[in-house]
């Protein structure tokens, strides 16, 4: 069997004052992903690496990790295309390590949330029932496939420089209810849009579309709410 | 969430970035290779030729526009750069940035009413 | 809770996009640069002739010209970036039901370019 050389970002936040290299030698057939080696290592080699995983199917979201400088979802990214390796692994980029391959996420988890990313009804209406042309879904579907994985954050410089900017993932579902027909939020929704860490913390780098593996295109959606939220700006005076 | 004021920025940058996509390249091509190395005859930028167009309400418009959109859009750009290389930008260098671009643009409208017709 | 944060320093030398990314915007200071040159050749413009002439040939030295070249190569830079990137700034585009591809948009605005940049050597080239 070939043997790859696996090296990780090891942080114990007790015992360690900064981040240290590990290197394990995996042994790997062609079919096993960085997230199976993760696994020899953990089930062979060291207990004590830490890292998250779920669904091994790309859809959960929670296998995000740098590899070999790129954000990937360890579970989608193949030994057999890294060989003859070494492969760098560390914790995904601009985000707080707490433990090895883990992060801090708790600042997404809150700009998640400040993007009210619900259906906001015109007014109540219990019982009331949307028709929805195909061509509506299309203005907002694509949005709607985020799974939360983080690797659009890692990408983002903007980002990475001011963790106060509400960044891609969290704007990308802010407009997929605004652009939702069934939505009558986007009022509620606009000053955040409007603010200086809303849309207009982007520089459209793009490397949050490129890096997506759901095909969000986060980038998009920040970007055509620039024109929004100008618009908002130049014409506040003539609404009512 | 105090409402930022990059729309008034971002779009004088947009209208800069596209007529500099568009004519840029012409532009630094025709006045700063072609000409000055002879590929294209002298005369395309004579004096009594140029003088025409910028006493021409038409010449006067554009350039007027390529001068001060140009500079609106090397400006903010630059300003953000200065962000991207972690460099700490604040209300001042973004007035210093934008205020250039401004007097660059004034500097050139009085150029253009200056130059009569 | 203890946590790491490891610092940005150099992000942009880590990763090739960013290389490319910043060399889109290096080409702000070559169109200020340019718009600077045009603006005092305007003033010369308005001193007369001989100022004028002189500004010129000063566009001819090897400093003027090595900085249009750069200048050059990074506009076409700038301009190629803008019209791909032009899809993502714009609501998607439907003639009917038909949504007109990124694609497209792009095609159409490089097109806008080349066709603009013809015009212009064209309009200087005919005395």
């Amino acid at each position: 069997m070939r043997k790859i050389e696996i090296q990780c970002l090891r942080y114990h936040p007790v015992t360690d004052a900064a981040p240290r290299w590990q290197t394990y030698e995996v042994p790997f057939t062609d079919d096993m992903s960085v997230l199976q080696g993760l696994q020899h290592v953990k089930d062979h080699l060291d207990g004590s690496l830490t890292f998250r995983w779920s669904c091994r199917m790309a859809i959960c979201g929670s296998c995000g990790m740098m590899v070999n400088g790129e954000p990937k979802l360890s579970c989608e990214t193949f030994l057999r295309d890294l060989y003859p390796g070494p492969v760098r692994v560390e914790a995904l980029n601009h985000f707080p390590i707490v433990r090895d391959l883990v992060i801090e996420q708790s600042d997404f988890l809150e700009k998640l949330e400040s993007v009210k990313p619900y259906l906001i009804a015109e007014e109540a209406s219990p019982g009331k029932t949307f028709l929805q042309t195909p061509r509506q879904m299309e203005d907002y579907y694509q949005y709607s496939k985020c799974i939360n994985c983080l690797l659009c954050y890692a990408a983002c410089p903007q980002y990475g420089l001011n963790d106060k900017f509400t960044g891609p993932a969290a704007l990308a579902l802010l407009h997929r209810y605004n652009a939702d027909s069934r939505d009558a939020g986007k009022a509620e929704r606009m000053e955040l849009v409007n603010a200086e860490d809303g849309v207009w913390g982007c520089t459209l780098v793009g490397y949050c579309s490129e890096v997506c593996p759901k095909e969000v295109d986060p980038a998009r959606a920040i970007n055509q709410n620039k024109i929004n939220s100008t618009k908002d700006y130049f014409l506040r005076f003539f609404k009512k | 969430m105090k409402r930022s004021n990059k729309p008034i920025f971002w779009s004088l940058f947009g209208a800069g970035g596209m007529l500099s996509a568009l004519v840029g390249p012409g532009l630094i091509y025709v006045t700063g290779i072609a000409v000055p190395l002879g590929i294209m005859n002298q005369e395309a930028l004579a004096y009594e030729r140029v003088a025409a167009l910028a006493h021409s309400g038409f010449g006067k418009l554009a350039l007027f526009l390529v001068i001060s959109l140009f500079l609106f859009h090397g400006c903010h750009r630059m300003y953000h750069c200065l962000h991207d290389f972690g460099i700490h930008v604040g209300p001042g260098l973004k007035a210093a940035f934008h205020g250039f671009a401004a007097a660059g643009s004034a500097a050139a409208l009085y150029l253009l009413i200056a130059v009569g017709s | 809770m203890k946590t790491y944060t490891r610092p940005m320093g150099a992000w942009w030398t880590r990763n090739p996009y960013y290389l490319w990314y910043m060399l889109r915007e290096a080409s702000c200071v070559f169109i200020t640069v340019y718009a600077l040159i045009l603006l005092v050749g305007l003033f010369r413009l308005s001193q007369g002739k001989a100022p004028y002439e002189r500004w010129l040939e000063g566009l001819a030295s090897p400093l003027s010209l090595l900085f249009h070249a750069l200048a050059l190569v990074l506009v076409l830079y700038h301009s190629w970036t803008w019209f791909k990137v032009m899809p993502k700034t714009l609501p998607f585009v439907r003639i009917g039901a038909w949504r007109v591809p990124d694609r497209a948009i792009v095609v159409t605005g490089v097109c806008a370019a080349v066709a603009c940049t013809v015009l212009i050597v064209l309009l200087a080239a005919t005395t």
